[in-house]
């Protein structure tokens, strides 16, 4: 009974719980006993005891939408009471006094907050293994990674210790680790959803999404977190909310596919190509109008990323300090001292080279070459997306150029896992929202057991109604039914 | 010390003014002065992860009160910058502040040009336990965070000042601009209103601005006076020894009245600034610009230009009734009080009267009843008292001798002058021929003066006019007075 619970997607378990075939709260405890033996250190935190009773337990009287779904968030995000660590050692036994607004939204749709998952060091990663607490595990090989960095999320969505999952995208941190587990990940356009409570990162790029068995489910959690905040300047909603998608065919749709972003783009591994372009046979055969396209500044994506977001962060870090929360080094030391070795104990490796990288670039005499310019080429990079969506309604790429890599395999070259985001990095610069949905499995480059790979579709700012409709259509044609090794009902 | 012959004083100020509001500039959190320590702070006043600033609005309406008073001009969209610095005081590891682009430019108050008028927040308090009463030293430092977050406006002046005096009265007339406006305290005392001012020296004619310093915590306008004059002569002297001022900046410490220099890695920041992302940008409607220009009323500069204009006012006058708030408050009820009672003509001579009366007499009698800076507003002696004062006096019913005693006892037992007049016998003298008579008494009981005044002394008839004012116990008019004994003494 409850291996089967566990494959259902949250809104079948919400078809049946509102049919009175399944007990609210049976269905959140499921979750509850599977997130505890997780084996895949998807977790930092997990609840140590069942769900309290609520209601008669069949959740039909309930109104809440969400009827008491138990869902895992991303440990970036702040929970009133409960550690939060963002990853990061320095954060260590933090306990925040607030609740983040996307997490308080879930609460009040009626979610249960079921457990916190591994992350790379404030979000600073494509792989989770520069967590503090160690490596999350792929659930489909566990000598692999999960990507990252909401890989702790993606990792127990396809492993069925969650329902479900939400995680934050800087540069591609929900798409390539849902690629990468083989489940849908969506980075809403900026500003749909409050980053309030949300532990910034890179601030103009940050923004959080749904990880999910299917896009329904991606769909029910972006309604129930999206909106304007007054907590938040920079969050706007999305005008009309978001309909769940019901669409068949792409008849009518024009797809553009950035050869800079697919055939064209650095590492794209044989596999990976190969599975993305079957993907795009199944849209043509479902009607969709599928094109070639160019984002000419796009090879330049990773490049301003790289000067602009550690900029962000070295501001947005500045704050651990050891003087109000979180780790102090220990021992009576001169203000200067304390801060030095409270910093230099409590980030990890990447958190100090990203620290270091945004200082230069905004040190006076280097900004105008490194931020301004990276600036400049953020907004081309928009522009080149405007003109695309003028001649298209969606634009393809392949997720991560790469299926799963292994454990430790790029951990001591920075540059070559930077790379992972290299098809998901000019979306959010351009700051549109973009979805990875499982196309199919492929062999790495060298060999070995299939993996998932993961096909993006982007979407202009706000459409994401449209979005979902249209990678809905994709996911059924589609009709991806692997399952990792080993699992499964 | 003070400037040496021959060299110019370029000074421009600094200033910092904490806003009245009720929140802080980025978060919901009450403003408080002299509340227990770390009582006003929140996820976001405290820089909790993930927390976020929103911008408060009524901190920019205020803001756009001062810069419309300032007749600057407020930029259709400005932008909020991040400064970086590491220090306790500063939670976020930046302070949120405006750079190239702030709320307003361009202004000018009294022919002092105003570059720019921007917001941002204030850091929190730091007490250092221990001797030296800085960090470098301390036992231990604490943090207050009520005050980090208290809504700034930084006011900027071209450097336009020209010496101590004039810095100083124009940070006076700010403040008193800026008081009148209701958005701020402006009490330099409690820290609502900081001063730093930037301080050069050229040789006089010189178009060219020499090296200049900073001086930073004068917190007082006798200090930013003196501090600024000790740096001018210091300057002069470097440059007469033929040495480069060097730029650095310094702290003044008020216990000693010295000028100190901040050790080179207290203010050699990059501060590394970049546009703060977590804000969009600020765009005041126009609206909003509008209501701020409206809600200004007369301020001070422009109340001297009135009173020199329209009431004739000499400008020393003028001036200090117009950048007193509390005195020129005091004029304004008085002629209010003198226009009711139908006595100004529109000539302005019972309003220069009023004004020389309010300036001199009253200013002083206060004074010394308050032993020190009084405010005339909680006297006594109310303007329309002193209006109906002045009224007799212009009327030639008491003399201004007879006058100064009413004022006097208005100020330490208030009351109605006309009665106080009456209790006193202070009505001055109408008949002629009795006045005549105490003269000729007056002649003969000082036989020595009369004999100088004859022999052609003018000087020796001050006993005589003594005598009289003596006898009439101050009610006759004194040219009327001297006229008689010149004449008696002339012809006789």
């Amino acid at each position: 009974m409850s291996a089967e619970l566990l494959e259902l997607t949250v809104g079948e378990a919400l078809r049946r719980i509102d049919g009175g075939e399944l007990s609210a709260d049976e269905y959140a405890d499921a979750y509850a006993e599977a997130a505890a033996e997780d084996e895949l250190n998807a977790y930092l935190w997990t609840r140590e005891s069942p769900f309290a009773r609520e209601g008669d337990g069949t959740g039909r009287t309930e109104e809440p939408p969400l009827r008491g779904a138990p869902v895992a968030v991303k440990d970036l995000f702040c929970a009133e009471g409960i550690e939060t660590t963002a990853g990061s050692r320095i954060l260590e036994g933090y306990r925040p006094p607030y609740t983040a607004t996307a997490v308080r939204r879930l609460e009040e749709a009626g979610a249960r907050l079921l457990g916190k998952t591994n992350m790379d060091e404030f979000g600073m990663g494509s792989s989770t293994e520069n967590s503090g607490y160690g490596p999350a595990l792929n659930p489909w090989d566990r000598t692999r990674v999960p990507g990252g960095s909401s890989g702790g999320s993606a990792a127990a969505v396809r492993d069925r210790t969650a329902p479900w999952a939400i995680g934050t995208d800087t540069g591609g941190s929900i798409r390539q680790p849902a690629a990468l587990c083989g489940v849908v990940g969506l980075k809403p356009t900026y500003g749909a959803i409050s980053r309030y409570g949300m532990i910034a990162f890179a601030s103009s790029l940050d923004q959080c999404g749904p990880l999910t068995r299917d896009v329904t489910d991606a769909a029910l959690l972006l309604r129930a977190m999206e909106g304007r905040d007054g907590c938040d300047s920079t969050s706007v909603g999305i005008a009309g909310g978001i309909e769940l998608p019901t669409r068949e065919g792409l008849e009518g749709l024009r797809f553009g596919v950035p050869r800079e972003l697919s055939a064209e783009a650095e590492g794209m591994e044989a596999g990976v190509a190969a599975t993305f372009e079957r993907a795009l046979s199944t849209i043509r055969d479902l009607g969709g109008e599928v094109d070639e396209c160019a984002l000419p500044h796009s090879a330049h994506g990773l490049s301003a990323y790289y000067v602009l977001a550690p900029a962000e962060a070295s501001a947005n870090l500045a704050r651990y300090d050891g003087v109000r929360y979180g780790l102090r080094a220990d021992g009576e030391v001169e203000l200067g001292a304390m801060y030095e070795r409270t910093r230099s104990r409590g980030f990890g490796a990447e958190v100090k080279r990203r620290i270091m990288l945004g200082t230069y670039a905004l040190s006076s005499g280097y900004y105008e070459a490194y931020y301004g310019r990276a600036q400049r080429v953020r907004t081309r990079i928009a522009a080149d997306f405007a003109s695309a969506f003028e001649r298209f309604d969606y634009l393809l790429t392949p997720t991560s150029p790469t299926v799963a890599f292994e454990l430790g395999a790029r951990s001591d070259n920075p540059l070559a896992m930077y790379m992972a985001d290299y098809c998901t990095v000019p979306m959010s610069l351009a700051g549109i929202p973009a979805i990875s949905i499982p196309c199919g499995l492929a062999e790495p480059d060298g060999g070995g057991p299939e993996l998932p790979v993961g096909l993006q579709i982007a979407a202009p700012a706000f459409t994401e109604s449209g979005l979902l409709d249209a990678a809905y259509a994709v996911e059924r044609a589609l009709g991806l039914t692997a399952t990792p090794p080993g699992a499964g009902p | 010390m003070s400037l040496a012959e021959g060299y110019e004083a370029v000074i421009g100020l600094e200033i910092h003014v904490q806003l009245s509001t009720r929140t802080k500039m980025f978060c919901g959190c009450a403003l408080s002065f002299g509340d227990d320590p770390n009582v006003h702070t929140c996820p976001i006043c405290l820089a909790h992860p993930g927390s976020l600033p929103t911008i408060n609005e009524r901190a920019v309406r205020y803001a756009l009160q001062i810069a419309t008073a300032l007749e600057c001009d407020v930029a259709p969209r400005s932008i909020f910058h991040r400064k970086n610095y590491f220090y306790p005081d500063n939670p976020k590891g930046y302070q949120i502040s405006q750079y190239d682009i702030p709320l307003a430019r361009g202004g000018r108050l009294e022919g002092v040009r105003v570059h720019r008028v921007h917001l941002e927040e204030d850091a929190a308090k730091m007490i250092h336990v221990g001797e030296s009463g800085r960090i470098h030293g301390s036992a231990t430092s604490l943090v207050d965070f009520n005050r980090g977050g208290t809504p700034l406006v930084e006011i900027v002046s071209e450097p336009d000042l020209r010496s101590p005096e004039e810095a100083r009265e124009w940070a006076q007339l700010l403040r008193t601009t800026i008081r009148q406006l209701g958005v701020s305290d402006v009490n330099m005392e409690e820290g609502s209103l900081r001063c730093d001012a930037n301080v050069s020296v050229r040789r006089a004619g010189d178009a060219e601005l020499g090296t200049k310093t900073e001086l930073k915590n004068m917190n007082s306008f006798r200090f930013l006076e003196r501090g600024i004059a000790a740096e001018l002569g210091r300057q002069s002297m470097v440059l007469e020894a033929g040495d480069q001022v060097v730029q650095e900046t310094f702290h003044f410490d008020p216990r000693t009245g010295s000028l100190t220099p901040l050790r080179s890695k207290e203010y050699a920041h990059d501060y590394r600034y970049f546009p703060e992302p977590d804000l969009v940008p600020l765009a005041p409607t126009e609206e909003m610009v509008r209501e701020a220009r409206e809600a200004l009323g007369e301020l001070p500069a422009a109340r001297r230009r009135r009173y020199e204009a329209e009431l004739g006012l000499p400008e020393v006058t003028a001036r200090q009734l117009a950048f007193d708030a509390e005195l020129g408050a005091y004029f304004e009820r008085a002629l209010e009080a003198a226009a009711s009672r139908g006595g100004t003509d529109g000539t302005g001579v019972e309003a220069r009267s009023i004004a020389n009366w309010v300036t001199g007499e009253l200013v002083a009698r206060l004074r010394e009843a308050a032993d020190g800076d009084a405010d005339p507003s909680s006297s006594k002696a109310t303007p329309e008292a002193l209006a109906a004062l002045v009224a007799m006096v212009e009327a030639r019913r008491v003399t201004t001798g007879a006058a100064r005693q009413v004022l006097a006892a208005l100020v330490s037992e208030g009351g109605d002058p006309e009665e106080i007049v009456e209790r006193e016998g202070l009505a001055q003298m109408s008949d002629a021929g009795e006045l005549e008579g105490i003269v000729e008494r007056a002649i003969e009981a000082e036989p020595a003066a009369a004999e100088k005044v004859r022999e052609g002394n003018p000087k020796a008839i001050g006993p005589i006019v003594g005598a009289v004012m003596r006898e009439t116990k101050g009610r006759a008019d004194g040219g009327e007075v001297t006229r008689l004994i010149r004449e008696k003494l002339s012809s006789g």
